[in-house]
């Protein structure tokens, strides 16, 4: 076998320049990125060792240590808690003799954890080798023992443990059968316009306002991005949109480089969703629009690059930290120049709006929330998974469909949302009230909220990205003061504490920092009950 | 000429400005240590963080535009400075009374200036690596708060590129650009103005240490 150095310089002549996707097959060859390989990608790149040590021990899924020939992250979502992932966990380093994250001497195998998978309609999760297994039980857990043990490699696994459900529960407008595009270049403009059309991923802007925005900003390059990086808790709608919408998909960011006048696109998907590969390359090799290419890019174990800016910094194969906005992607993006970035719901409504008109959709929603919106429903629920509804569905009628009887709070938005105690059931799911990409997390009356408080601040810790000193210190500290409440150890002055870290996280430079004590603070004020018994 | 209003005073800007910008120009004091004049700014220690129009922002990256009206010596302002500084300090090793930037070191000077008393936090004790490689220059990323001014000004004014940041969170670390990791192998030279920029003890010349007596350094 060719050393991991020469493996690089192969790997640069036949994947290019990126150096996030030479690290990402780096690691899966040889189980780590050694240092010869990160000097001569820095070298063969021109490009200084800091940015590719750096990339190296940013993302969750890159290791400068050897791991094992099965590595296996535990999917650590409170929902994954909720259906036992955490005994499983202890009984899979159990039945392998390992200590979490230390590699087996022998080299077999590394088992550790990683952020929400995106499994959670049919967790517990966790990947091997980077490939998702869901419906995680005990057996099933010995049985992926026996199988490491006996050195079986993954393609002679059952296939059921790699099959993933789609779970769509309620269909509407979105996932109708949309076909070709009646509108195009201004007239979609105008289309979407009318139809209301905002932006999926939470955060609402008119999305035919931004195309219009970066076709009408000077540069002489101009890019589509696809964020497909989805890693809120307790979200997994583009999981199934990629799966039975890429087509669309493709369509909707076609649709919108003709507008923008890009000859050059990107997908991000997040690498938690790495058993889509195969099905996506299939269809990009299908295409055949030659005015516009669409490259797949993969994300490895990061949440904070589902924020734009940081996205953009990771498609150029930096470190995920989030820029200094302004300026925006749409004036500044990709290489600094202007950028169109959507969700992959958002371009699957704009083809849709293509293919259909805008009036139906326009007629759905609410006054300012027009259209649909996929939930991805998780937790206490006798039937989770993606439900379209109109926006302004109240969060009662969610958990009438779903099957949750007897909830004790909904956390919208995930670790990042809005916790939701039984007398605010009745709020609706739309711009204007609840915004949210779709998680959808369910707690019924058995639960201890201080669990998903404790979750929640752990995640916040695990994900920051380490710029600001807020969020990076900050999610830290408000992790260890969770950590000691639940363990007994806290008193009143840690409750007082979380309210002062509350607000010190709000000065924070993107985000995720800002939001990351909003679930923890909901949970205190709403579920004082939970937490008092346990402080002193 | 545009203005903003910096604690009800108004201050001129001109087209490209930042908050910060206007506050030097006008003598406002908006306490900071990230940030330096002529180095691209990026706002990551948020010590400059004020409010405008109820919203947090740091003065260094937040444009100026017509009609802002910007907070800085507030009370809730200064308990969010206090409350950063102390996290700065609780995070890494910052041992004043044994540190040869002591006097001299920008984060004392802002701890002091904002009346700093008590950590506050329990503190970490982070482990990190310390490079004594080079015969002249010590990294002791004990001290380091991750402001990149080294990096910047390796890059920018030295031409050498001789740092980075890497790792993520609380793993984030200050590295080196060569092979070994070590400092004794680069170019880099005591006179460089990325030693010099270095606002804690994170990047100290070996030597000089304690030349100049107490009270008659830079904040003394």
């Amino acid at each position: 076998m060719a050393s991991a150095a020469e493996h690089a310089d192969l790997l640069i002549e036949r994947m290019g320049s990126n150096p996030l996707q030479v690290l990402i097959a780096i690691q899966k060859a040889f189980n780590h990125v050694p240092g010869d390989a990160i000097c001569r990608i820095a070298s063969a790149l021109d490009l200084p060792l800091s940015r590719i040590l750096g990339d190296v021990e940013f993302y969750g899924f890159l290791s400068r240590e050897p791991l094992g020939v099965y590595s296996v992250l535990m999917s650590d979502s409170i929902t994954d808690w909720m259906l036992g992932s955490r005994e499983l966990f202890l009984r899979l380093c159990g039945n392998l003799g390992v200590s979490p994250g230390v590699t087996r001497s022998d080299g077999l195998a590394t088992v550790g954890k990683t952020s929400c998978t995106g499994m959670c309609d049919q967790g517990p999760a966790l990947l091997v080798n980077g490939i998702a297994v869901a419906n995680l039980t005990g057996d099933r857990i010995d049985a992926i023992s026996r199988l490491m043990e006996k050195k079986i490699p993954l393609v002679a696994w059952p296939d059921e443990y790699f099959h993933v459900e789609s779970n769509i529960r309620r269909r509407g407008w979105l996932f109708q059968d949309w076909e070709g595009a009646i509108f195009e270049g201004e007239a979609l403009l105008q289309e979407m316009t009318d139809a209301g059309l905002r932006g999926r991923g939470g955060a609402g802007f008119p999305t035919a306002k931004k195309w219009a925005s970066c076709r009408d900003a000077p540069g002489s390059e101009r890019y589509v991005v696809c964020n497909a990086d989805e890693g809120e808790p307790g979200t997994f709608k583009d999981r199934v949109l990629l799966q039975h919408c890429a087509g669309r998909l493709f369509e909707g960011m076609a649709l919108c480089a003709r507008i923008v006048r890009a000859k050059k696109g990107f997908l991000y998907v997040r690498g938690e969703y790495r058993y889509l590969e195969a099905h996506l390359e299939n269809l990009l090799a299908a295409r055949r629009d030659t005015d516009f290419e669409i490259e797949l890019h993969w994300g490895a174990g990061a949440y904070i690059c589902g924020e734009e800016s940081a996205l953009l910094e990771s498609i150029e194969g930096k470190r995920g930290i989030p820029r200094v906005r302004p300026p925006f992607p749409v004036t500044h993006g990709l290489h600094g120049m202007p950028t169109v970035v959507d969700n992959v719901e958002t371009f699957c409504a704009a083809s849709a709006i293509a293919a259909g008109g805008g009036r139906e959709f326009r007629s759905l929603g609410t006054a300012g929330s027009h259209g649909t919106k996929l939930l991805s429903v998780s937790g206490d629920c006798s039937r989770p998974g993606i439900y379209e509804y109109p926006f302004g569905v109240s969060v009662d009628q969610i958990l009438e469909d779903c099957g949750a009887g007897n909830a004790l709070a909904v956390q919208v938005g995930g670790a990042a949302g809005t916790c939701l105690d039984a007398s605010e059931f009745g709020r609706k799911v739309c711009f204007e009230d609840l915004p949210t990409s779709g998680s959808v997390m369910v707690f019924d009356r058995t639960r201890n909220m201080q669990e998903a408080a404790l979750n929640f601040s752990r995640f916040f810790a695990r994900e920051s990205c380490g710029f600001c000193t807020p969020c990076r210190v900050g999610t830290e500290i408000l992790a260890q003061t969770m950590e000691r409440i639940s363990e007994g150890r806290g008193t009143g002055e840690d409750i007082f504490e979380i309210g002062n870290l509350g607000n010190i996280l709000k000065a924070s430079h993107c985000g995720l920092g800002q939001s990351a004590a909003r679930a923890v603070r909901d949970m205190l004020k709403k579920f004082p009950e939970h937490f008092e018994g346990t402080v002193k | 000429m545009k203005a903003i209003s910096l604690d009800g005073i108004m201050a001129p800007f001109a087209e490209g400005h930042t908050v910060m910008d206007c506050a030097l120009a006008a003598n406002i004091p908006i306490p900071h240590l990230c940030y330096l004049p002529r180095c691209v700014p990026h706002g990551s220690c948020r010590l400059c963080t004020v409010k405008i129009d109820g919203r947090f922002a740091s003065a260094c990256t937040q444009p100026a535009m017509e009609g802002q009206h910007v907070e800085i010596d507030t009370e809730e302002l200064r308990q969010l400075r206090l409350s950063l500084l102390r996290m700065l300090f609780v995070e890494g090793n910052h041992y004043c009374p044994s540190c040869e930037k002591s006097g001299s070191c920008r984060l004392q000077k802002a701890a002091y200036d904002e009346g700093m008393l008590d950590l506050h936090y329990r503190p970490w004790y982070p482990k990190r690596e310390m490079d004594a490689s080079h015969p002249d220059i010590l990294i002791d990323r004990d001290r380091c708060i991750f402001c990149e001014l080294c990096v910047k000004a390796s890059r920018d004014v030295d031409g050498k590129n001789i740092f980075g940041i890497s790792g993520r969170g609380t793993d984030t670390r200050l590295v080196v650009n060569s092979k070994s990791g070590l400092l004794a192998d680069t170019d880099i030279s005591a006179q460089d103005r990325a030693v010099e920029v270095c606002p804690v003890g994170a990047i100290l010349v070996k030597g000089l240490g304690f030349e100049i007596p107490i009270g008659k350094r830079l904040y003394d």
